[in-house]
């Protein structure tokens, strides 16, 4: 019995002669162990216990990085950025989804991932909508229209996974397209494909389809999770979208969580409007009222439309009986951090504290943890170049990602932050 | 000497981040006077730390120029008091409040401000939750962290976006955010903080008694809230306020660029610049032109 390089499976002789020979006959896991020594990376701490790998360094260094590329990308302080969107996932069902690439399947790995982003993404832009597109036997269905609620989207996608068939990117487009012309002018319209396939199974001239997107300016971004191809890449670059191909689960859900945070906005393709929104008071506790969306009486805890004074259950919504936008002010508020961004911290390397011209301080200014490693020699930490505070790693990546404040500007009454300039 | 960690974190263990505040402006003016306030909060404090042997308290002092910590139960740096006649808390404490004071007063500019400055908010709790992050990070064995804001200055209007982005951070991390507001009217901020992230806001209506109103509504962990009945939240106001005259409206106009709020229909955003109802660059209306000429 063979293995799929052809060896014979028992070890002998041969294959340490084709191994040397050829370091392509190696499997990943055999060259973890003979080049990557995975074991040396392990420490002890004082009392004899295996100490979990840090990794910490690592991490940071990623993430440095990856600010480092949207910094450069925004090149001044203030780019505009689509904040109200409305977005299409089109999820690609054909035979090449059921593939067991991904544990356990494409298709399950996809499902998950999408829930999850389905949720960041009206965390993070909370007047927007997503609408769901199942692409398979080549043809394209609609499976839910563009709302705003979350868990509709989420349950049509949970009870619709079976593949089959051929995907068609043209038919998915030309879908897409017809339902996106529909939306005000103020809206930005996005596309995000899903792609497990390596063909496309299409009626008629896909570079026409993709002409007509880019003349509506729909922006097409595609995941891929098989190869990369020609005719994905070619859509994405006409449409000004961005391509990636995932290698492994965690890439694929790094790369489909980028797509959250709104991107910059191609200044021609949204109109700036003023639309008419409503902001409902919370009804009276004890209050009886028939709710517009279950359409039965509900005691206490709804809102009530200012336009024409039904209670609906939730927001943010549109008033069903008069159409009015409804939120609160925190919906908005949760979008002010993408107009108001900090900026990156500088680094401070350990050897420049040790210079005594600098006011370096022992500990960080958000956790109060000591910036000395074991031994009393600093570690690598970061500043902010407004309040020139000291922060460690941990709360740089918290406060860039998360927390979208400075401790240090907000601390200090008249340091200059950039809310204050408002 | 050290030994593998034996501590046992069960569901009622908490960490508490109490932000203290000591705006000089407002507590010169308040008929309640801070050394009476301090006193019962200092019992408080340390009846959290004798209600169980994990339970860890930090204290952040908002001041109206600056932020810092003052006290922290777990650091190693607290001593004993020198005469033994109060506990180690209570002078460790005082004396990190007094410097803080002390700091505080040198950052103040000469010249006197129209209103009373409002103390600041946003960093007290963005320092606070850096330090719940911390906690998280120690590992699985945690105890539950909560924010308590014993708050009495007005809201100041300029800190409103890094307040939600504060709101919003705990709401992501399951922290909840206890108000007790000692002021005169209520806090729109506070009460939004509490509502968002699951805690309480309470204003006390005697302060005289503030003691008993702070061990029986914010005493206990998390995990015995659902035991007790405690003040529900009512009438939060999330309306909006417009930008142009700073009154809440029902319904507005919001620009779908740079979402802020109008009251009336304008022609262009007085924030972003951008003229409404029509394509944002030049180019494109140039383009158009030139078709039409030619």
């Amino acid at each position: 019995m063979n293995n799929i390089a052809g060896r014979p499976l028992n070890g002998d002789v041969e294959d340490d002669d084709e191994d040397e020979a050829n370091d392509d006959g190696l499997e990943a896991w055999e060259r973890a162990y003979t080049e990557d020594r995975s074991w040396e990376s392990l420490q002890e701490d004082e009392s004899g216990l295996l100490r979990p790998i840090d990794t910490t360094a690592v991490h940071h260094a990623q993430y440095r990085r990856r600010l480092r590329a949207l910094a450069s990308n925004a090149a001044t302080a203030r780019i505009q950025k689509g904040l109200i969107r409305y977005l299409y996932i089109v999820v690609d069902l054909s035979k090449a989804a059921s593939e067991r690439d991904f544990r356990p399947s494409r298709m399950a790995v996809i499902a998950k991932q999408v829930e999850s982003f389905i949720r960041e993404f009206f965390d993070q832009n909370p007047l927007s909508h997503v609408g769901l597109v199942t692409t398979k036997d080549g043809v394209a269905n609609c499976l839910t229209d563009l709302g705003g609620s979350p868990e509709s989207h989420i349950k049509a996608l949970m009870g619709k996974l079976e593949c089959s068939g051929d995907a068609s990117l043209q038919n998915a487009l030309e879908l897409v397209h017809s339902n996106l012309n529909q939306i005000p002018s103020y809206g930005h319209r996005e596309v995000l494909i899903l792609y497990s396939a390596l063909s496309t199974c299409d009626p008629g001239d896909i570079m026409e389809t993709i002409q007509k997107c880019k003349k509506s300016k729909i922006r097409c971004s595609v995941i891929g999770l098989a190869a990369e191809m020609f005719i994905c890449k070619h859509l994405c670059q006409e449409t000004g979208g961005t391509y990636s191909v995932a290698l492994d689960e965690s890439h694929f859900k790094e790369l489909i969580l980028e797509h959250s945070p709104p991107p910059p906005a191609i200044a021609e393709y949204a109109t700036a409007n003023l639309i008419k929104m409503g902001f409902p008071q919370r009804a009276a506790e004890g209050s009886v009222a028939i709710c517009t969306c279950h359409e039965e009486a509900k005691t206490g805890g709804g809102y009530t439309c200012p336009r024409c004074k039904v209670r609906v259950c939730e927001l943010p919504t549109e008033c069903r009986i008069c159409g009015l936008t409804l939120i609160s002010s925190p919906h908005l508020a949760r979008s002010y951090h993408h107009l108001f961004p900090i900026v990156p911290f500088a680094e401070i390397s350990p050897s420049s504290q040790n210079d005594p011209s600098h006011n370096f301080t022992n500990t960080c200014f958000g956790c109060q943890q000591s910036l000395l490693s074991q031994g009393n020699k600093p570690e690598l930490s970061v500043s902010c170049p407004k309040c020139k505070q000291q922060f460690c790693l941990d709360c740089d990546i918290y406060i860039h990602e998360s927390l979208h404040n400075c401790p240090g500007c907000e601390s200090f009454r008249h340091s200059k932050s950039v809310t204050s300039s408002q | 000497m050290a030994s593998a960690p034996s501590k046992h974190y069960t569901d009622d263990i908490s960490l508490l981040v109490v932000t203290l505040d000591t705006n000089p402006f407002f507590w010169s003016t308040f008929s309640f006077h801070f050394s009476d306030f301090l006193s019962q909060v200092l019992a408080f404090l340390n009846s959290i730390l004798l209600l169980g042997q994990l339970n860890q308290v930090v204290v952040i002092a908002t001041g109206c120029n600056s932020c810092s910590y003052i006290y922290d139960s777990s650091s190693n740096r607290n001593h004993a008091s020198t005469n033994g006649t109060m506990p180690a808390l209570y002078s460790n404490l005082l004396h990190n409040l007094d410097e803080f004071a002390a700091k505080d007063h040198q950052f103040t500019t000469d010249h006197k401000p129209p209103t009373v400055p409002s103390s600041l908010l946003s960093g007290a709790l963005s320092m606070a939750l850096c330090y719940i992050q911390r906690a998280f990070r120690a590992g699985p064995m945690h105890p539950q962290p909560r924010i308590l804001c014993l708050h009495g200055s007005t809201d100041g209007p300029e800190q409103y976006v890094a307040i939600m982005n504060a709101i919003f951070s705990a709401q992501h991390s399951s922290v909840p955010v206890d108000s007790c507001y000692i002021g005169s009217n209520n806090s729109a901020f506070l009460q939004q903080a509490s509502y968002i992230t699951g805690g309480i806001y309470y204003r006390p209506p005697q302060l005289e008694g503030l003691f008993q109103y702070l061990s029986t509504v914010f005493a206990t962990d998390l995990h015995s809230r659902e035991y007790l009945r405690l003040p529900k939240s009512l009438g939060v106001d999330f309306r909006a306020s417009c930008f142009c005259h700073k009154q809440t409206i029902d319904m507005g106009y919001v620009c779908s660029v740079c979402l802020s709020i109008f009251c009336e229909h304008h022609d262009k955003c007085s924030t972003c610049s951008s003229v409404f109802g029509q394509a944002q660059s030049d180019v494109a209306s140039a383009d158009s032109r030139k078709r039409k000429a030619s």
